[in-house]
């Protein structure tokens, strides 16, 4: 199993991680050495399997839908990169 | 004061030979000095330690005190604390100051420990060396002594150090795929990983959400049974908390272990295991049998594929939890984005390392369409294969004891530059984290100088079981009693 440079691209567009062109052909390798090494998969016998999301089987806990949080938008906007007003500041999306 | 356990230095402080501030000044002297070798430390937080130590003379004073209360310790630096920087190894988080704090970080506080700083780790807790830490590596106190600069094992290896160094008794940690265990092992210290679900994972950052466990480091298994008594316990605020009574873990150190019935993965003693290591972990096996424990061979038949099945799971995983680094709302920013997706693709770039990139990168494929079915569903029915192995030891034998790590701690450098011989490192231990099973590594012997673990495995919720039977380990060895020179 190797990957493929237009899949490193393809890949690094949807983690949204920017890969320069310099650093595909070590991705490359890299990656397909892990590929390699999780392709002994492949070889087990899976067909009668469930597939498994919690060690003990839980389920997802459901609690009254009440308010229990207060707000706190200034100490967490105090740690944010840039805001105005209570707002989150990113650049412009729409023109 | 510093070579004190944390079961003795709770004594001291009881009976008043000693305040909480003169304790917590003597062992931030020590590790200011110590540390600048080992560098297991990211943010030593001297001002609040102080503080702290105060307020935990006046509990004392008021008759309010716990086990905990004016004792030092570390939190491994992926649990958030109020006010207090905390990086997870990463330029990502270099500049995130928590709005609040961990469960665990919680409990301690109310408990009264003193913490002194945040351990330095693997970036995002990805990596079996702590080396990828954007603070620099840490050292392991042993092989110094000789000269040489190894490495502590990891993610947790600045906890590892920092209790095999005598710099405090006791460091929180955690454990995806082994990151308590092989770093215990390593530094010759004792370490624990319970059961998923056991200690909440609440304010602890996320890796991979369905293997990542909390769990405690310390000297002796004592004092590892005295922690994992603040942390554990049922959390609403962690959606995959399990709702158990929680046992006092120390009541039951001191049953014997007459009888107790031990198995031996064959797979866990083949393969690439390093033969002085197997000795040394095959003679503590002749310990327990001293004692009156019973050993026999079993076997994980799907052992072989643990490896495989962990590292689509774990990125996988990761890159879902990792996504939410964005530069939008905390952590790193890029300087002058163009656009949103500059922004978004230029901070990951600049913010992340390059084994969470690969991670990232990694478990991104497996999750992308076309790919899911034969990567990552696959991969979760085999670990439920993996999951049933155990299951059926477990009818058969009580605890299974294998070593930690195929080979005592290596050098810096000498497995960076190759992901997959790292990743093997791992080889005995990612099964535990598929299966969600409590797991140990106890102190066990020394090859060339380097620490041994024996890997203690147990039942779902076993956790005092394995606490008793390194306790009782502990009162017939010194193993873990050995200091680095």
């Amino acid at each position: 199993m190797t990957i493929s440079r237009e899949d490193i691209e393809k890949v690094a567009v949807l983690a949204r991680i920017r890969v320069d062109e310099a650093q595909v052909s070590a991705l490359e390798k890299d990656l397909g050495n892990i590929l390699d090494l999780v392709d002994q998969l492949s070889a087990a016998d899976t067909d009668a399997v469930e597939p498994m999301a919690h060690p003990l089987n839980a389920v997802q806990r459901l609690r009254p839908d009440e308010v229990t949080e207060t707000n706190q938008r200034e100490a967490f906007q105090a740690i944010a990169p840039a805001t105005e007003n209570g707002l989150y500041l990113v650049p412009r999306v729409i023109e | 004061m510093h070579d004190k356990s944390v079961a003795e230095l709770a004594r001291e402080l009881e009976s008043g030979k000693i305040s909480s501030v003169e304790l917590t000044r003597q062992f931030l002297g020590h590790l200011k000095q110590e540390d600048e070798q080992l560098n297991s430390f990211i943010t030593i937080t001297e001002d609040q330690a102080l503080a702290d130590a105060h307020a935990a003379d006046e509990q004392r004073a008021a008759g309010k005190a716990t086990p905990w209360t004016g004792v030092p310790f570390a939190h491994k630096d992926i649990f958030c604390t109020n006010g207090v920087a905390t990086t997870c190894g990463s330029k990502m988080l270099a500049n995130f100051v928590p709005p609040y704090d961990a469960t665990v970080t919680e409990n301690f506080r109310k408990a009264g420990a003193v913490c002194l700083g945040k351990t330095n780790m693997d970036e995002f807790a990805m990596g079996s060396s702590t080396e990828s830490s954007h603070f620099g590596a840490t050292t392991n106190p042993w092989g110094l002594g000789k000269g040489e600069k190894r490495v502590p094992g990891g993610s947790s290896g600045g906890s590892a150090a920092a209790v095999a160094a005598r710099l405090v008794p006791a460091a929180t940690a955690t454990d995806t795929g082994g990151s308590i265990r092989q770093p215990s092992a390593l530094c010759g210290v004792t370490g624990l990983k319970p059961t998923y679900g056991r200690v909440s994972r609440y304010g602890m950052i996320a890796f991979a959400s369905s293997l990542d466990q909390g769990g405690t480091m310390a000297r002796t298994a004592e004092d590892n049974a005295l922690m994992l008594n603040v942390m554990a316990g049922f959390d609403p605020r962690d959606s995959t908390s399990l709702d158990r009574p929680v046992p006092d873990y120390t009541a039951t150190l001191d049953e014997p272990l007459k009888g107790l019935r031990i198995g031996l993965p064959r797979e866990y003693f083949a393969g690439d295991l390093n033969g002085a290591v197997e000795e040394e972990v095959r003679s503590a096996i002749r310990e327990y049998e001293k004692l009156g424990a019973t050993v026999k061979e079993v076997s994980l038949p799907h052992a072989n594929l643990a490896i495989a099945a962990y590292y689509v799971i774990a990125p996988a995983e990761a890159s879902a939890n990792l996504s939410r680094f964005d530069g939008a709302r905390y952590g790193y920013r890029c300087a002058d984005p163009k656009d949103l997706l500059d922004m978004y693709t230029r901070t990951r770039a600049e913010g992340f390392g390059a084994e969470v990139k690969r991670r990232i990168l990694v478990g991104t494929y497996a999750l992308s369409a076309g790919y899911f079915d034969a990567y990552y569903l696959k991969a979760q029915k085999v670990r439920r294969l993996i999951q049933q192995d155990f299951i059926d030891a477990f009818r058969e034998v009580d605890v299974l004891m294998s070593p930690t790590t195929p080979s005592p701690a290596f050098k810096q450098g000498e497995k960076s530059d190759d992901p997959v011989t790292m990743y093997l490192e791992d080889v005995f231990t990612v099964a535990i984290n598929l299966a969600g099973i409590p797991a140990m590594s106890v102190p066990a012997g020394f090859v060339d100088g380097l620490p041994v673990g024996l890997q203690i495995i147990g039942d779902y919720f076993s956790e005092a079981r394995l606490l008793n039977a390194a306790h009782q380990f502990q009162q017939v060895t010194d193993w873990h009693q050995r200091e680095p020179q």
